[in-house]
């Protein structure tokens, strides 16, 4: 495997609050290989937004802190670096780009102005060679009359065309590392696939490894190579795509997927996973995902489990795959589960 | 495309799909300033021509003033007391005989001049300091909107004269006081434009571009926020006229016999059934003067939107 940009080892933010230290990070370790594209799925609260904002450094202060851990960028240690520091990587080495196409422009100025503003920042270039250059950036995300569009304002260009803007814009100083905050979940399913396509080939053509947060199980399937789950502030379970999807072994994991429709299969009902989120707090004992569990007992309400190696890169946050509980609960329950 | 057609094109800065979707060369496109298109689309809004209009007409009473009128302002003419409009007095005479034309002439330089440095002065500090505590927010936050509390925590007027009473009267110090008790009122008109602009997922991704807090305010926060503190400021040169008039009745303003609008409104006061036009006079003027700034704003706030192009 090549080389690894991001690796982000036991990552905890807490928000302090007036009622009290609220962990939506809470030990979040995973790291993303060079021109690799890592998922991270999770239903809303659990966290995946927050670890974004962590390594960026942009975690709205007060109320969230990162309290402990490490964000290793590159062999650099990013979690307690100073802002300084910081500016000089955002944009330039490291990207953003955020779920709210509409709102992610500022309204009062050109396309062209903006972007201008990205090159000019961290490359010391003329004006005239960031317009060409934007406009060049402009029909690398396909936009179509790239030169006109450039001195149009952002209200004129409809939602996929903001988000290509804002793709073009994060790539512009050419990162290493591109982090999409749910990139298409505010657009139609069509401009979806579209900007979907584009980040794969963004990704293919420079080589840019991608850090792409979503709840969408769909979008995983499209475009990531390995995904990490997460659940209330904790991964739960780490793999490769193919075998997240065919075969998850954690129990949420599970259910995520089969509360996903099926083309082949006729069922009255879509599965869903009884309960919700638990409010993520301190001093919590047992598995966090144990009082929505199907499979639970016990020693799940007892003890928290610690993310279990279950295969080749593969890790789940779950005590039936703890070497001391017997694989015999683990083949029986399981079978149970997904042998529908 | 010929060069007239090139020219109302570019004037126009309309992508032309007709013409195959053509465009301009930067340079062209570089030759339409923001500036400029701002000062072309006022011009097409004929409120904010009225009212440029209007404030022309009174600049330009105040300078040529001298021109239009024999008359000196303090000039008694104890005999033709309170005498109606007529040819010889073209707006009457007030209660001294002074000629209410000529004060008003004068006048207009004293009050512009009043409105324009009190609103421009409360503008800057107000706006800076409300975007300093909008946009650091926490403790810097605190220390400021507590000061403008404090501020706004006493009457308007009892806090002038407390000002002006530590300085001495003079028109300058009124000034000066005028402009502090404006202060509060745009910085926390700003304070909360900027709280409600930081959320905005622009100034996120402008942090995650790695931008500057100073170039992410002067780009983002400054110009987004423009159109309250543009109407408010309109809206503030009438105050400050008014509040102008109020520490001058009470003798801490403008001096006798300089002439000042609100000084004649408060002067005229005794005599609104006797001699009304000694009170429309100066009213009206001050009336058509903060008319004609709200008519400019308004304008220049549609003209700096976006959103009203084309």
């Amino acid at each position: 495997m090549s080389r690894i940009v991001l690796e982000i080892k036991n990552l905890s933010t807490h928000f302090f609050t007036d009622s009290g230290e609220i962990p939506a990070v809470d030990q979040v370790s995973l790291h993303v290989h060079k021109g690799e594209v890592v998922g991270i799925v999770g239903e809303s609260g659990c966290g995946k937004s927050v670890t974004s904002l962590s390594i960026m450094q942009l975690v709205p202060n007060p109320p969230g802190k990162i309290v402990g851990g490490e964000i290793n960028y590159k062999g650099e240690n990013l979690a307690f670096a100073s802002e300084k520091r910081m500016k000089k990587l955002r944009g330039n080495e490291i990207s953003m780009i955020f779920q709210e196409p509409m709102t992610s422009l500022n309204p009062l100025f050109t396309i062209g102005n903006q972007m201008r503003e990205a090159f000019r920042f961290h490359q010391k270039i003329s004006k005239k060679e960031a317009r060409e250059k934007s406009i060049s950036m402009l029909k690398l995300v396909g936009i179509p009359r790239a030169e006109s569009i450039i001195d149009d304002y952002p209200h004129q260009l409809s939602g996929g065309m903001r988000q290509r803007v804002m793709i073009a814009m994060a790539m512009s100083c050419d990162p290493e590392l591109l982090i999409a905050d749910e990139p298409t979940t505010a657009l139609d399913v069509t401009i979806q696939a579209q900007i979907l396509d584009l980040m794969r080939k963004l990704n293919e053509e420079k080589d840019t490894a991608i850090l792409l947060i979503t709840h969408d199980l769909g979008v995983v399937a499209d475009i990531c190579d390995r995904v990490v789950v997460m659940y209330a502030g904790q991964v739960v379970e780490e793999g490769s795509k193919r075998e997240i999807l065919k075969d998850p072994k954690h129990p949420y994991s599970q259910g995520l997927i089969r509360s996903l429709p099926r083309i082949h299969e006729r069922e009255q009902k879509l599965y869903s996973i009884p309960g919700t989120v638990p409010k993520p707090k301190l001093g919590r004992v047992g598995c966090r995902f144990a009082p929505r569990c199907e499979l639970a007992f016990n020693r799940c309400f007892e003890g928290n489990p610690e993310l279990y190696v279950t295969g080749e890169g593969r890790r789940s946050r779950c005590f039936l795959y703890d070497k001391q509980e017997g694989e015999a609960i683990n083949d029986a329950t399981t079978e149970a589960v997904i042998g529908d | 495309m010929s060069m007239e057609e090139k020219k109302e094109y570019a004037e126009q800065q309309i992508p032309n799909p007709a013409k195959g979707g053509q465009h301009l060369d930067p340079e062209e496109i570089a030759a339409i300033s923001p500036w400029k298109d701002t000062i072309r689309r006022l011009r097409k809004n004929r409120f904010a021509i009225i009212g440029f209009v209007i404030i022309v007409f009174f600049i330009l009473l105040g300078l040529i003033a001298p021109l239009l009128t024999s008359y000196t302002v303090a000039e008694q003419q104890l005999v033709n007391r309170l005498q109606p409009p007529s040819e010889e007095h073209w707006l009457g005479t007030d209660h001294l005989g002074r000629d209410i034309f000529t004060r008003i002439a004068y006048g207009a330089r004293v009050s512009l001049q009043v409105g324009f440095f009190a609103v421009t002065g409360a503008l800057f500090f107000g706006t800076l300091l409300g975007i300093i505590a909008g946009y650091f927010g926490r403790w810097v936050d605190m220390i400021i909107s507590r000061i403008f509390d404090i501020l706004l925590a006493f009457p308007s007027i009892l806090l002038a004269i407390a000002i002006v009473a530590i300085l001495g009267a003079s028109l300058q110090n009124a000034l000066i006081a005028i402009a502090i008790i404006n202060i509060p009122i745009f910085g926390r008109l700003v304070r909360s434009r900027v709280i409600s602009l930081r959320e905005e997922e622009y100034i996120m991704a402008a942090k995650a571009q790695g931008m500057k807090n100073g170039r992410i305010i002067l780009h983002h926060i400054l110009p987004n926020s423009i159109a309250p503190i543009i109407v408010q400021a309109t809206l503030g040169f009438g105050t400050a006229i008014l509040e102008a008039a109020a520490l001058g009745f009470l003798g801490l303003g403008v001096q006798p016999p300089i002439p000042e609008w609100g000084q004649m409104l408060a002067d005229a006061r005794d005599f609104i059934q006797l001699a009304p036009w000694t009170l429309l006079a100066p009213g009206i003027s001050i009336m058509l003067v903060v008319l004609g700034f709200n008519l400019i704003g308004d304008g220049l706030r549609d003209a700096l939107d976006p959103k009203m192009k084309n």
